[in-house]
């Protein structure tokens, strides 16, 4: 029993891991049908982003977890949101009304140039490397299930955040904005919604999650390498198909269900933790052969 | 800091001395590496085949380091008459379909005489035929596993697998069960779980280790694996910490199993963690290895090797760091065994061709040589003759030797 509780605490905090990301993927898609297969890479450069960061800081400052850590967010974030504003500026703005599938392949272009370009020029990045000791450490004990502290921090992140973000997405003007862009987005422009604005805000917040994520993931594993992004980004992708592609609470359900798969599939079925990643794919699968739109998806509306 | 730099005073003084030396053999020319050997004949190269980028860089720039360190004393001390020394260092990221391009670029070179590599055992796995098929010799300075020199049935019916083939370290029949004596008896840990990443090493190191924990009495409570990618293991170790163990053994190597061991602790599974060679590094600790946990590694350590002082201290005076790593010194007599059969084949001013590629492989299975990890010579299969073997404890923050000495049984 012990073992279950145990597996399942892990599973949700990967799922929130997971969630995290997925957020990004589910809103670009939402607004403007791309995949975008670089998300992934975002939350890699904010790792990065947040480490150097870190090493940047004056010795005394490096010492004190209460100024470091925060200031390492500060540094993730905002090396991930100017690397998703140029993307989308240079790489998907001149595509909008190109054929889908040159978005998507640029996409992928975009994440091989960034995780390239962070091996070439960030120093040792060759190799994993170790993520400061600046966060909470130790555990939390309940029974014999042992949790620790930066799990617990990530997944009140992460919640947190999806709550916020499904707020300012139906409450907020912006948000207005936003969901009528993605249901019609020339009457939306002809209603004064400035889809340029929309759209940069979209990749904005996706990469204010995937740097809270980049950091968060450090925080927990303890060091990072340029393959995080690609791994995750996956699992990321699949929560976000799984939950159905344009859905917020979607990708973040969809999240859980992969962490908890991971996990608990690992502890009980066949082939153990070998085999943990074909029970997510299976899963996939099977919900997209009965339930193409996902779980909370829309069936996809035929555009005129 | 002293003492260092006396010691490099005293290496740059030596090596004026050699340089002196061989100054009246041949003055024109001018070889860029300072030497002033007779070159007349052109540059004959050696191979490295290592992982130069990814996670294992760390072990693969030691092996390629220590090599060019033993080329460029043999192009001072004009070890091959009329010909100069070069490196050709070629990246195989750890990956056996990179290692087989490698070795193909290597292969298609007529002036590569030898090569030093690989790292991995399953990168070896492809290397192996395709230099053989050219009659290069390969000598490995780190793979252990034993099926790469004596095949499947390594230990009822060991069988020669490729007679290019040599290594300068000790294997995973000896290095497994040797971790086993050690966990079972001196630590007194009965009750142990095995986890590997499912690579050629890892796999036959456990397996090997399992064998005989099971001979001293030790039980295996369970086996898990985990993928070469992944970085979150909190699921492994939940399951493995159910089944109460003593002490986990993970085959693979340091990128995983630091954040592994630092993830046990945080889940409340506060165990040693034993690895092999492969884990057998200071990133280990770097990346998450705690106080406690163990690693076995091949040879004895080389800081305390009285052979092994000149190579460190060569090491230290020609790229300023001693990070030649595991395998640095095991690389360093890689290579001069290669040099060594080189400089027999052409003995008597003879030309390098293709022809003297079969003499080339007799000579080098014939080499011996007392190197910086000691005797330097190999058995029938290929395989070194020295089986000396260390485990090294992590205490405050660095690898400490606890245990040097051979597996008897």
């Amino acid at each position: 029993m012990s073992v279950l509780l145990q597996q399942l605490a892990n599973g949700v905090i990967q799922g929130a891991l997971i969630a995290l990301i997925a957020l990004g993927y589910t809103m670009v898609y939402g607004i403007i049908q791309l995949i975008n297969f670089a998300h992934g890479e975002v939350f890699m450069v904010a790792s990065y982003g947040g480490l150097a960061t870190f090493t940047l800081l004056p010795d005394d400052l490096k010492k004190s977890p209460a100024v470091a850590l925060p200031l390492m967010f500060v540094g993730g974030i905002l090396v991930a949101v100017v690397v998703a504003v140029i993307m989308e500026r240079f790489a998907y703005r001149p595509l909008r009304n190109a054929p889908r599938l040159a978005p998507l392949i640029t996409a992928l272009g975009v994440s091989v140039f960034l995780q390239e370009a962070v091996r070439v020029f960030y120093p040792n990045a060759k190799s994993n490397l170790p993520y400061p000791k600046v966060f909470p450490e130790g555990n939390l004990t309940i029974g014999s299930v042992n949790i620790s502290w930066t799990g617990i921090m990530l997944v009140v992140l992460s919640v947190g955040l999806a709550v916020i973000l499904q707020t300012y997405i139906n409450r907020s003007r912006m948000g207005r904005a936003m969901r009528a862009t993605a249901q019609d987005p020339d009457t939306a422009k002809l209603m004064g919604v400035n889809p340029d604005r929309v759209i940069v805000l979209t990749f904005i917040i996706g990469a204010v999650l995937a740097g809270v994520a980049g950091i968060m993931f450090g925080g927990y594993l303890n060091n990072i390498n340029i393959d995080m992004g690609f791994q995750n980004g996956i699992f990321a992708f699949t929560a976000a198909v799984l939950g159905g592609v344009g859905s917020i609470r979607g990708a973040v359900i969809g999240a859980f269900i992969i962490g908890l798969i991971k996990t608990v599939a690992g502890q009980y079925m066949p082939g153990g933790t070998q085999y943990d990643y074909v029970w997510i794919f299976v899963v996939l699968i099977l919900v997209l052969v009965f339930r193409p739109q996902g779980l909370f998806g829309e069936p996809e509306r035929v555009r005129a | 800091m002293r003492k260092h730099s006396v010691k490099s005073a005293a290496i740059v003084g030596a090596s004026l001395l050699v340089l002196a030396a061989c100054g009246s053999n041949k003055t024109e020319g001018g070889g860029t590496t300072g030497g002033s050997c007779d070159t007349s004949k052109g540059t004959l190269t050696v191979g490295v085949v290592a992982p130069l980028s990814g996670n294992l860089s760390a072990l693969g720039v030691g092996i390629k380091q220590s090599a060019e360190l033993a080329v460029d004393e043999a192009n001072k001390k004009c070890t091959v008459p009329g010909f100069k020394l070069a490196v050709s260092a070629q990246d195989d990221e750890a990956n056996p379909a990179k290692g087989a391009q490698a070795a193909t670029k290597l292969s298609t070179d007529p002036n590569v005489v030898g090569v030093v590599g690989t790292l991995n055992s399953s990168v070896a796995q492809t290397v192996q035929p395709i230099l053989r098929d050219k009659k290069i010799p390969q000598v490995s300075p780190a793979n252990t596993n034993p099926s790469l020199t004596r095949g499947n049935d390594f230990l009822t019916a060991p069988k020669r697998q490729f007679d290019n083939y040599f290594r300068v370290c000790t294997t995973d029949d000896l290095q497994g069960p040797y971790a086993a004596n050690y966990l079972v008896e001196k630590a007194g840990k009965k009750k142990i779980a095995i986890i590997t990443d499912g690579k050629t090493y890892g796999e036959g190191l456990a397996a090997e280790l399992q064998k005989q924990v099971a001979k001293k009495g030790g039980t295996i409570v369970g086996s898990e694996k985990v993928g070469e990618k992944d970085t979150d293991f909190s699921g492994v170790i939940a399951k493995i910490k159910a089944l109460g163990p003593e002490a986990v053994y993970y085959g693979g190597e340091y990128p995983v199993a630091g954040p592994l061991s630092k993830q046990m602790k945080d889940a409340g599974l506060d165990v040693p963690l034993m690895g092999g060679d492969g884990i057998f590094d200071g990133k280990y600790i770097e990346l998450g290895g705690k106080e406690g946990d163990l690693a076995t590694s091949v040879g004895a350590p080389t800081e305390s090797l009285a052979t092994a002082k000149a190579f460190v201290d060569a090491y230290k005076a020609k790229f300023g760091k001693d990070d030649y790593a595991a395998y640095g010194a095991f690389s360093y007599d890689a290579a001069n065994a290669i040099i060594g059969a080189l400089a027999k084949t052409l003995e008597g001013g003879a030309a390098w061709d293709d022809s003297k590629r079969d003499a080339m492989l007799t000579n080098v299975g014939a080499y011996s040589g007392s190197g910086a990890t000691g005797e330097v010579k190999f058995d029938q299969y290929g395989d070194s003759t020295n089986k000396v073997l260390t485990v090294y404890q992590v205490a405050s923050g660095k690898w400490k030797d606890v245990q040097t000495g051979e597996f008897t049984g």
